[in-house]
């Protein structure tokens, strides 16, 4: 929504999404619009208990019902591979962590609510379906182990009868900095601690998941079309470790795609099964998710109880941080699993304040539960939330102000080495924090607090401050932390002869409006219109090897390949022009699509350039090859670190517990902004998350039985327009990332991490305004804990 | 969805007929049972529409004055064009989403007797009249437990007749996720008193709170419940709520359904 004067095109410019006309009126092409002639159904028949023994499975009256094609049970994928973890996580003994068989049908035993058992595949989903409920299973129930305390007991019934325990890894960092630590909070002046949970979350992205598999016996050639955010990872995770089809026969094709959230970077049994059963069956084969499905097998979220303990002097300056944390694996490791609670949590707990001395300890457990990965965020709200909440709690303690002890506290120099083994390269806290109070209004909180008072209601402020590590990040470094992938990414550059360019990248954009961001950039470098230019993603056979889009990584990591490939494009196009000038290609300007000779007159349009290079009737052919193509891979040197401060101002009904949000302020600092318009985007829809995270969602299950108490949206209380307020967002503090060519930092995260603790802070104030010293509430702060806390304060 | 056959007659006595069959369903808007099909936890052998009954349909007003409303009056129909009594009106018109208020019949809902459900409070607090194929029911006699009602096999609600009150008001307090009552309390002031019904909140479906009517006959003003409160033991207790909650919430909630009847 550009103004008049703001600028109108190119980077800075707020484009509309081009991308909406075809999702806002129903011509978006999903997954499930795909159909392939001949195709079959799969319905998969999943597990009701938590935790048993597969005595049998007896398909035999199931197989002669109308329609079946086949049905397949574990023993069909004894040969296979089992789903792989795609990150080594080392505990702080030096061992590696504790990695179980994970089937893609169950065999032997089942180990949550949902896993899946057999798969009848049928000429049409109810037939499959009428199929699947005449497969006897014989099962025996086994007590199931759902709370990870108790799941950490010594004798608690095992998940995995082949682990030595529940215990996934222990994990210490910096296991080095313990004694240290230790001895700092002996000489502190002053210890808050807090314990605390970050909930379990369900991602419920709009599309479930959807997998066709498809086989061409002529050239051997497999296709799976797949929800996914990362066909490339999909292709490789798949391809090397579960089914053993080398990658030029294997294509992964992922369309649009409705919502990620993290749960589709994932390898899921569901992919590899339709890719498996396509070839058994010679039959395409497509699933789709049910939201009751989604629930018991997307992967899950967050999920940490937490002790955190901070240390200060008699001055108020943090001297040492340390945590306990559970965090749960489920029954088996997710792709990326082991290390969101470690690498992508742990690097994290210095948030933005120059506490000298940290030590994180994170033990992870199995239990009878869904699988637990990367969520919106991922690791680094479980991080924000503990440090922002542990401070707001020590400023209540000591009397202090907590905008005052978190600037006291903040780190102001850059380069920054952080305690937990990262370096910031650049940030202004300062600043974020300044803008925060100007939008958010502090000076008139007072007022609004007597406003609402007269009202019968206790109102609060709650603030925070973040700081993320995204664009994930140096392949070698990632590599000694245990990631078995590199995390590059990758595009290519086509420019075609008449001047309009295609744009091959490895990120997927499954709501992130790539589509329109990525070209405003090409179309800033050359100076042609954003309209030339198009984006082409999410298809193997189409793309470079890129690994796909998730840890706010796209622009400042697959965005930088982009830039180095068109700076290759118009290197070449120069060393054309030049020759078409009849002038040295060091003298060759570039600007607004016109190639022209320093100080003279003499100039070239764009287009001519590109028709020479694909008419080369007058070209330098001994020089240059014609053509004008180029890839490049970008493989940043350090991750990026967006940073910025929230505040909620709630309203309490002290009569009901409810909490209502009746101001959100973010003041972020991403680095340079390619599309305002969809950075503020980006931001409202985490912000939508966090507090829905604060205020609404809670995955729970029954600790007796194991079963999913909240399986569908009767119970899993997702954030709805009416629970949200206008917000407040400005991204107008910006210190460029001081590594990549764009200077971007990264936003789709943001919001997620950034607005739980503020919301949380401000409910405790409102509490406190209203005579209740209540010191915390665990998330989500629904009406019954709320009035709950209120009453037994 | 398990195979069955589909009838959609135009009678109430075509209905009644068609319903006789062996595991016949009757189908108001299909707000429950829909998505109960579609879950496998049912499987009828025949389901009887009755969204094409015209005698069935609509909203008038009885010789004695009583709102008259047809069985298969949908949410959105009542919510428009219940005038008369605007409490009623005003319940109508918050069940659900605009989707679930174009389909979801008053019959079908009062049929259902789901514990959260609104319908069941405005009913009982007003009194009404259940008229069915055979019979006439009081609301007093009509609501047996969760999902429990007097209707026989067979039976259908053809017809709900509503006193209309001096004063009403329904309110309530949505559980989070499914935006159902976690309590809804509707007052209703009539010449000879009040009646209060609350949805919600009972592990024994809606009920009337006689200390309250008590009191509000006596001074129709929020502070006549001061100091009034229900036993817990009752009343239900899951993740959105504990009975504790509930019992509290229903004092809340009833005191403000009083500040606002009108």
């Amino acid at each position: 929504m550009p103004k008049d004067g703001e600028i109108k095109s190119g980077i800075g410019a707020s484009s509309k999404r081009r991308e909406d006309v075809r999702f806002l009126t129903g011509n978006g092409n999903y997954t499930d619009d795909i159909n392939i002639r001949g195709q079959a159904y799969v319905f998969f028949l999943r597990s009701d208990i938590a935790h048993g023994t597969l005595n049998s499975v007896d398909t035999s009256a199931a197989a002669a019902m109308p329609g079946v094609v086949q049905i397949f049970t574990g023993a069909d994928f004894e040969a296979v591979g089992g789903i792989p973890c795609g990150w080594l996580v080392t505990d702080k003994h030096g061992e590696p962590m504790q990695e179980p068989k994970h089937p893609v049908l169950a065999h032997g035993k089942v180990r949550h609510v949902g896993e899946p058992i057999a798969a009848v595949v049928a000429d049409s989903l109810e037939q499959a379906r009428d199929a699947a409920e005449a497969i006897e299973v014989d099962s025996s129930e086994l007590p199931a182990v759902i709370n990870m305390k108790d799941a950490f007991k010594e004798g608690a019934t095992k998940v995995h009868d082949d682990l030595t325990s529940n215990l996934c890894y222990d994990w210490g960092f910096v296991e080095e900095n313990k004694g240290a630590v230790d001895e700092a909070f002996k000489n502190a002046h002053h210890v808050t601690t807090l314990e605390l949970v970050n909930n379990r979350l369900v991602a419920n992205p709009m599309e479930p998941r959807v997998a066709i598999g498809d086989y061409a016996r002529s050239d051997e050639q497999h296709t799976l079309y797949t929800t996914s955010q990362n066909p490339h990872v999909i292709r490789l995770l798949m391809g090397a470790f579960v089914l053993g089809i080398p990658e030029h026969k294997l294509r992964v094709i992922s369309p649009d795609v409705g919502g990620g959230f993290g749960t589709k970077i994932f390898h899921y049994q569901e992919e590899a099964f339709c890719t498996f059963a396509a070839k058994a069956c010679n039959r395409p084969v497509k699933w789709t998710s049910s939201r009751s499905e989604a629930f018991m097998s997307d992967a899950h979220g967050r999920d940490h109880v937490t002790t955190i303990q901070l240390a200060l002097d008699k001055d108020n300056n943090f001297t040492a941080l340390r945590t306990d944390t559970l965090a749960n694996m489920g029954a088996y490791l997710s792709t990326f699993a082991s290390s969101v609670p470690t690498w992508l949590h742990g690097t994290l707990m210095a948030g933005n304040y120059k506490t000298p001395l940290i030590y994180v300890n994170v033990k992870a457990m199995f239990t009878n539960t869904v699988p637990v990965d990367a969520y919106r965020g991922a690791g680094r709200p479980e991080a924000t939330y503990q440090i922002e909440r542990v401070i707001d709690m020590a400023a209540r303690e000591l009397g202090a102000d907590p905008v005052a002890l978190r600037r006291q506290n903040y780190v102001t120099e850059f380069p920054y080495a952080t305690p937990v083994a990262v370096e910031y390269d650049t940030g202004d806290y300062h600043a974020t924090m300044d803008k925060l109070e100007e939008i958010g209004d502090f000076t008139g909180f007072e007022a609004r607090r007597k406003e609402s008072e007269a009202k019968g209601k206790w109102r609060g402020l709650g603030i925070n401050n973040y700081i993320e590590a995204c664009g994930i990040a140096p392949s070698n470094l990632v590599g000694q932390l245990g990631a078995r992938a590199g995390l590059y990414d990758a595009a290519t550059v086509r420019v075609n002869a008449t001047g309009s360019i295609s744009v091959m990248v490895g990120a997927h954009s499954h709501g992130q409006g790539h589509e329109t961001a990525f070209p405003q950039v090409v179309a800033d470098m050359i100076g042609i219109d954003e309209s030339q230019i198009d984006i082409v993603h999410g298809d193997t056979s189409k793309i470079p090897f890129g690994m796909g889009t998730y840890g706010s990584r796209s622009l400042a990591v697959c965005g930088s390949a982009m830039v180095r490939a068109t700076e290759k494009i118009i290197a070449k196009a120069k060393k054309i022009a030049a020759h078409l000038l009849e002038a040295s290609d060091t003298d060759i300007e570039l600007k607004d699509g016109m190639f022209s000779v320093a100080g003279t007159d003499k100039s070239v349009a764009w287009g001519d350039v590109t028709l020479a290079a694909y008419v080369p009737h007058n070209y330098p052919l001994e020089e240059i090859e014609p053509g004008l193509e180029e890839t490049a891979f970008y493989d940043p040197s350090n991750f990026t670190y967006p940073a910025g401060a929230y505040a909620c101002e709630v309203e309490v009904d002290p009569d009901t517990g409810k909490v209502t949000i009746e101001r959100f302020s973010a003041a972020d600092d991403f680095g340079n902004v390619i599309n305002p318009m969809i950075v503020s985007g980006q931001v409202h829809g985490g912000i939508a998350q966090g507090v829905g995270q604060a205020l609404l969602e809670g995955c729970s299950y029954d600790e007796e039985s194991g079963q999913l108490l909240t399986g569908s949206y009767m119970d899993y209380a997702m954030p709805r327009a009416d629970d949200l307020p206008f917000y407040s967002v400005d991204h107008s503090c910006q210190t460029p990332c001081t590594h990549n060519p764009l200077g971007v930092k990264g936003c789709g995260e943001a919001g997620a991490i950034g607005s739980p603790p503020s919301v949380v802070n401000a409910v405790i104030d409102a509490l406190h305004s209203g005579g209740k010293e209540v010191a915390h509430i665990d998330m989500p702060l629904t009406p019954d804990r709320v009035w709950n806390a209120i009453n037994n304060a | 969805m398990y195979n069955f056959e589909f009838e959609k007659p135009s009678s109430i006595a075509d209905a009644v007929a068609a319903l006789g069959g062996d595991e016949a369903q009757a189908l108001g808007g299909g707000q429950t049972l829909i998505p109960t099909l579609k879950q496998r936890l049912a499987s009828p052998t025949t389901l009887v529409s009755l969204s094409n009954i015209p005698e069935m349909q609509g909203i008038c007003t009885g010789d004695d004055g009583a709102l008259c409303i047809g069985g298969s009056t949908t949410h959105g129909a009542v919510a428009s064009g219940a005038g008369a009594y605007l409490g009623l009106a005003a319940l109508a018109g918050h069940i659900g989403d605009p989707a679930v208020r174009n389909r979801g019949t008053i019959g079908g809902s009062l049929a259902n007797n789901d514990p959260s459900a609104c319908y069941p409070a405005a009913a009982l607090a007003s009194g009404a009249t259940l008229v069915t194929n055979t019979r006439e029911i009081a609301a007093d006699d009509y609501f047996l437990g969760m999902f429990e009602t007097a209707l026989e096999e067979g039976e259908i609600v053809t017809e709900v007749r509503f006193p209309i009150p001096e004063v009403s008001h329904y309110e309530k307090f949505v559980q989070p996720a499914s935006r159902f009552a976690l309590v809804g309390v509707m007052v209703a002031k009539f010449a000879d008193g009040v009646r209060v019904a609350i949805t919600g909140a009972s592990e024994e479906g809606v009920f009337r709170w006689a200390e309250a009517e008590a009191a509000l006959s006596a001074n129709f003003s929020s502070d006549a419940l001061d100091g009034l409160t229900l036993d817990a033991d009752n009343m239900i207790g899951d993740l959105h709520g504990s009975k504790e909650y509930r019992a509290h919430l229903c004092g809340v909630i009833a005191k403000r359904a009083v500040a606002k009847a009108a």
